[in-house]
């Protein structure tokens, strides 16, 4: 009575097609927080002090402010924007999510490049490196092997944050589930399919970042 | 701009009947969550399988099934399961188990990272392995979570805000309402997120107060604390030698003085106590 296997029989296929969106906003969102938290940790570090203030400022506006509230912030913005009405609510989801990470792996970054021995620098300026070379070839690389494995433990993060998306009724597993439960008035079977999806989805995602770590342990 | 303003003015009442509903999720949601770490926490460095490995599980389980599904699994189907919960009671406990486990693993690491030298101290002492955890371990592992306790505690406050999917009235429900009644998103979600900031910042400003006094309660400073990053800048700029700091502290700007004569004179006083008895 409590478990119904006709119900979840049903619910299985429709929640993998909301999975698929769970991880399109995963892989899309780990793309752009990737590549922006890099841009903001060499910001950061690159701008002179009088104007880094306010990028650190954001960023740590931006890292301690609540997911929902930023996604429905700019959901509402962009209804407001005559230009902007038509865009599907998960680029935007991707957008926000997005820019949240790359607040958090900017740290990474910034931890990562500080890690680099300070001899890996010293050496470059012996050997007259320009200062855009040392950090592309000599410091980067070396920074990035210490980075992955939080990138992907952000990531994993990323992913189990995606269901905040039903803020802004995008179609994802979460939502989904709540809809198929409200309809069939089989919430039990569908919440717990999804949480079960979730759980067999990230648990040995973070057990490979784990032998990642190990393997690319340096120091 | 006058009109939004008069418009937050008469919504203040309401805005701060959001803001205690958040805190009083985000407080006794970490209260919870706290709980659980330390049961789930302590049990995973138990010795003994049974406890070790029902703990490991819960553990993996809840940090694995995202926090939306937990409260929506407490709002909806344990009903259906005969169990009748509020949404208050929904929210703080879907925090509390979700954070929980997180905080598990903060706690597990911690209390196996205290110096092997401290165990088998208490352990030639013959402690009883109680008081030898209460005693010994705890407080110099408590010093050392602390400070990723408090990166938990802000990601609660900010998980908070998805309680206003399950008919609870938080600050972002108030905030949304703001918005319906001014008609001006910007304003009303900066207001929003400026609020959350302000009430991020004060819990991370007592977690450090709380990690500076279990610091100091073992003998030790705060690694990286402000006074130590100024008397380091300090230092610095006075390339290192102490006759230099003093002499350049009497001559810059006035404001700079007593602070800097406090600073480096605080070191040497109580390095010379420590060393003449």
């Amino acid at each position: 009575m409590i478990w119904n296997w006709e119900f979840a029989a049903e619910a299985l296929p429709l929640l993998l097609r909301g999975f698929g969106n769970t991880l399109i906003a995963t892989v899309a969102g780990t793309v752009i927080a990737a590549i922006l938290g890099l841009v903001i940790a060499v910001a950061i570090r690159g701008l002179p002090r009088s104007v880094n203030w306010i990028v650190r400022l954001l960023q740590a506006f931006i890292r301690n402010t609540p997911l929902v509230v930023q996604l429905l912030f700019i959901y509402y913005l962009f209804a407001g924007i005559p230009g902007l009405v038509d865009v599907p609510a998960l680029v935007i989801g991707i957008i926000v999510i997005g820019v949240h990470y790359a607040t958090y792996m900017s740290e990474s970054y910034r931890a990562g490049i500080d890690a680099v021995p300070q001899g890996q620098r010293e050496a470059a300026i012996a050997l007259s490196l320009p200062p855009v070379r040392t950090f592309r070839d000599v410091i980067l690389p070396q920074a990035l092997r210490a980075t992955i494995p939080s990138l992907g433990n952000y990531a994993v993060a990323m992913f189990k944050d995606t269901p905040f998306l039903f803020a802004i009724s995008v179609i994802e597993l979460v939502t989904t589930a709540q809809q198929f439960g409200a309809a069939k008035f089989a919430y039990t079977e569908a919440f717990t399919l999804a949480g079960l999806i979730f759980l067999a989805a990230s648990y040995p995602t973070s057990l490979l970042i784990q032998r990642l770590e190990r393997r690319l342990a340096t120091y | 701009m006058t009109e939004n303003l008069t418009s937050v003015l008469d919504f203040l009442p309401q805005l701060w009947e959001g803001i205690q509903v958040t805190l009083i999720l985000t407080l006794a949601g970490a209260l919870g969550a706290m709980i659980i770490a330390l049961v789930l926490g302590l049990s995973m460095t138990s010795n003994h399988a049974w406890l070790r490995i029902p703990a490991r599980i819960i553990v993996e389980f809840f940090r694995g099934t995202s926090l939306l599904v937990q409260l929506f699994w407490l709002f909806y189907v344990l009903p259906l399961l005969g169990v009748e919960l509020d949404p208050m009671s929904c929210g703080i406990g879907a925090l509390a188990l979700n954070y929980g486990a997180y905080s598990a693993e903060v706690v597990r690491s911690s209390i196996l990272t205290v110096a092997r030298g401290q165990w088998e101290a208490a352990i030639a002492l013959s402690l009883s392995p109680a008081r030898r955890m209460i005693r010994i371990i705890f407080p110099q592992a408590w010093a050392l979570m602390i400070p990723s306790l408090a990166t938990l505690l802000i990601q609660l406050l900010k998980g908070t805000a998805v309680v206003s999917f399950i008919t609870l009235q938080d600050l972002t429900d108030k905030i949304n309402q703001l918005r319906m009644s001014t008609n001006d998103t910007f304003f009303s979600f900066t207001v929003g997120l400026i609020i959350y900031f302000v009430i991020a910042w004060i819990l991370q400003e007592s977690m450090n107060l709380l990690e500076r006094r279990a610091t100091a309660r073992l003998g030790r400073t705060r690694p990286n604390s402000r006074t130590e990053r100024r008397l380091a800048r300090r230092l610095a700029r006075g390339e290192g030698g102490r006759h230099d700091a003093e002499t350049a502290g009497t001559d810059p700007n006035g404001a700079g003085g007593p602070g800097s004569s406090g600073g480096p004179t605080g070191g040497p006083h109580g390095a010379g106590r420590g060393v003449s008895p």
